[in-house]
């Protein structure tokens, strides 16, 4: 998924017709001061970090300015931040707008009914996990007929908004919705959606895009997510690899071997800590590349796990035993192999001729993992 | 009578000229499956391991009575793929192709549900019943007929488990993989009655996986509506909290969607849940014993 940054999603609601403050990105402190000197950005205004994270407010990423000394000020000691993480490189300038109400409204996917769903709540601003259910309203959104004008209305009655508010509050609604379907959202939310003297306006922007839909949306594909180099190179190489702390490295096929295999080697005491899932494929070339990905991430010890159902054993161990004659010895770790399935036997056997040992049971190879792992850590 | 497909079942392979269609065509005649006809645009005319190949699905169904479709054509074109199915009266659709958005999904679950087809899917390795037929691309090593019915939101690990069930002597009625993807055609919820129904399934195994709530909706349903022993397993208890789809997302699932809560529905339904998946042969044939079924 691509999680946008705020000014990133803002500029969708734009394109779709969702009510924003005025504002400006900068970069810079005196980027800032310039776009404050020059109007750009009416004064007072709120200068936000833009980070992914939540809970800026309370961590010093948004600060209030009334002069260009001040928004230089507050840009500086913005950009200088790490929050949660993650360094401040940009932020977003709006001019500061006095507000009656604060609401939330959003829309995402339902699984279970599998339908859209759009979510209202009068207790806009603070994180709608901590508001109490019944002040959360669902509407379950059919496809077919997308957002209707009585759903609109409804969302208008709970959030307490009557008159032009209320016909605000459809086309906010419906301009998300558009935004939902339009750039293949998993979540667009606004919160708050604030109340002003004359109407209504999003003062943040949660937008998430969904990565299967990419081929229709070249244009996010420069938006980064919160990725290690290695997990980038993966990403370009069409590998699934995600780092986290522990020190065994895990190949597997399918997400839910992969996650089994994690479930057994914590259970024997065992930290997995990088994991690479192999997917479906047959190219002994993508098994390598998969390999010498795992060798950069300097593991204790490797545990392949392979069910050859598509994805031949044999292949698996050709790419394999390829990869480590490409790994220098100073850099090379323990491996146990468990490869089942189609081609079982031949594969084992090119692993046995390289001097690797393939274990049937998942429990012995996992527990032969773990203790490898021990040994050379 | 068996779950979805038996001998009578004639296949469709839409997309059967690429790579996965052609080999995994020969593998489901391999099994024993009626592959009647392939279709490819453009490519009608010609034959792909002795199956003639069509330029629509209409033209198949004319020609040859197909009554299923096993969907391989890439992501952008699915959606086509499957309106094209559903009509030309196919009222069975397994969709192996994986990276459907989900937003394509939407309209061809309830395009499909409103023609009264059912989907099998997406990213989904389909489904088999051993000595009858197979729909899709569960491995035909994996598999010997027997009574074990078999649910899965997962691949590969499908395969694991079927494998040891029939290592450990046993062998199976139908297996459904039914994709993990946000929106599948088929949910556990759906497939459940299928299997309460079948007399050739004795016991039901559910393999589920984190995230979602499919898992928990189906053991409300067993609770209330299913007779049969299950035997469950969860992967992913040991994931760390992932990368979470917002607050919003976090709303609809409230106090549900990890490891612990499903485990905790399931066994509350009555089931027996799997810490691993080599667990599993053992606990089915005890549960098989005890309900005198063996």
């Amino acid at each position: 998924m691509v999680k946008l940054a705020e000014w990133r999603g803002k500029e969708v609601f734009r394109k779709y017709g969702v009510p924003l403050p005025r504002g400006q990105v900068a970069r810079s402190a005196d980027e800032a001061e310039s776009l404050a000197r020059s109007g750009a950005v009416p004064l007072p205004c709120v200068i936000k970090a833009q980070v992914l994270a939540g809970g800026r407010g309370k961590g010093g990423a948004v600060q209030f300015a009334n002069n260009p000394e001040e928004v230089r000020a507050a840009a500086g000691s913005i950009l200088g931040l790490e929050f949660k993480g993650e360094k401040v490189r940009e932020i977003l300038l709006e001019e500061k707008l006095p507000i009656a109400r604060e609401l939330y409204l959003s829309i995402t996917l339902d699984r279970s009914k599998r339908r859209p769903i759009v979510i209202a709540s009068a207790q806009g601003g603070v994180e709608i996990e901590s508001v109490d259910d019944a002040q959360i309203d669902r509407q379950s959104i059919h496809p077919f007929p997308g957002l209707t004008v009585y759903e609109q209305r409804r969302a208008a009655e709970v959030l307490g908004l009557s008159g032009s508010l209320a016909k605000s509050l459809g086309s906010v609604l419906s301009a998300l919705w558009n935004a939902f379907v339009g750039e293949d959202a998993e979540l667009v939310e606004v919160n708050p959606l604030a109340v002003v003297v004359d109407g209504l306006v999003a003062l943040d922007a949660k937008v998430i895009i969904e990565d299967d839909a990419a081929f229709r949306h070249p244009d996010y594909s420069e938006v980064r997510d919160d990725r290690t180099p290695l997990e980038e190179i993966a990403r370009e190489k069409d590998i699934a690899f995600v780092q986290l702390d522990g020190n065994i490295g895990v190949i597997a096929n399918g997400a839910g071997l992969t996650m089994a295999t994690l479930d057994v080697l914590q259970e024997l005491g065992g930290k997995p800590g990088i994991f690479l899932d192999l997917g479906g494929t047959d190219d002994p070339k993508k098994v390598t590349e998969a390999f010498l990905l795992m060798a950069q991430a300097r593991p204790a010890a490797v545990f392949l796990n392979i069910f050859g159902g598509v994805t031949r054993c044999d292949t698996v161990a050709k790419g394999l035993v390829e990869a480590m004659k490409q790994v220098p010895e100073s850099e090379r770790f323990p491996i146990v192999a468990r490869i089942r399935g189609n081609n079982e036997a031949e594969g084992t056997e090119i692993l046995r001729a390289a001097g690797i040992t393939s274990v049937p049971q998942l429990r012995d190879s996992a527990q032969a993992a773990v203790t490898l792992a021990r040994g050379n850590a | 009578m068996t779950v979805l497909v038996d001998p009578d079942t004639r296949v469709v392979v839409q997309g059967i000229t690429g790579h996965q269609g052609t080999v995994h065509t020969t593998q489901m005649k391999l099994f024993g499956t009626q592959v009647v006809a392939g279709v490819t645009p453009g490519k009608g005319g010609s034959s792909i391991e002795g199956v003639p190949v069509f330029d629509s699905v209409r033209d198949a169904v004319e020609r040859t009575h197909a009554n299923a479709s096993c969907i391989f054509v890439p992501a952008p074109w699915a959606k086509d793929a499957l309106i094209e199915a559903v009509d030309a009266g196919i009222r069975l659709v397994t969709i192996v192709t994986e990276h459907i958005p989900f937003h394509d999904m939407l309209v061809m679950y309830h395009y499909a549900a409103s023609q009264g087809t059912r989907i099998i899917g997406p990213n989904c390795p389909g489904i088999a019943a051993p000595g009858k037929s197979k729909v899709g691309i569960i491995p035909n090593i994996v598999f010997r007929p027997g009574r074990v019915g078999v649910i899965s939101r997962s691949g590969t690990l499908t395969y694991e488990i079927v494998n040891g069930i029939k290592e450990h002597g046993l062998g199976q009625s139908t297996c459904i993989g039914l994709g993990g993807d946000p929106v599948v055609g088929t949910s556990f919820v759906d497939a459940l009655p299928m299997f309460e129904t079948d007399p050739e399934t004795d016991l039901l195994v559910l393999v589920g996986e984190i995230g979602g709530t499919a898992e928990e909706d189906a053991a409300e349903y067993i609770a209330h509506h299913f007779s049969k022993p299950v035997v469950a397993y969860i992967a992913g208890r040991s994931a760390p909290p992932g990368k979470r789809m917002g607050h919003a997302g976090a709303i609809i699932t409230r106090g549900k969607g990890t490891a612990a809560t499903k485990v905790a529905a399931l066994e509350a339904a009555g089931a027996v849940v799997a810490r691993f998946p080599y667990e599993i042969p053992d606990l089915v044939e005890n549960r098989l014993s005890t309900a005198g079924r063996r």
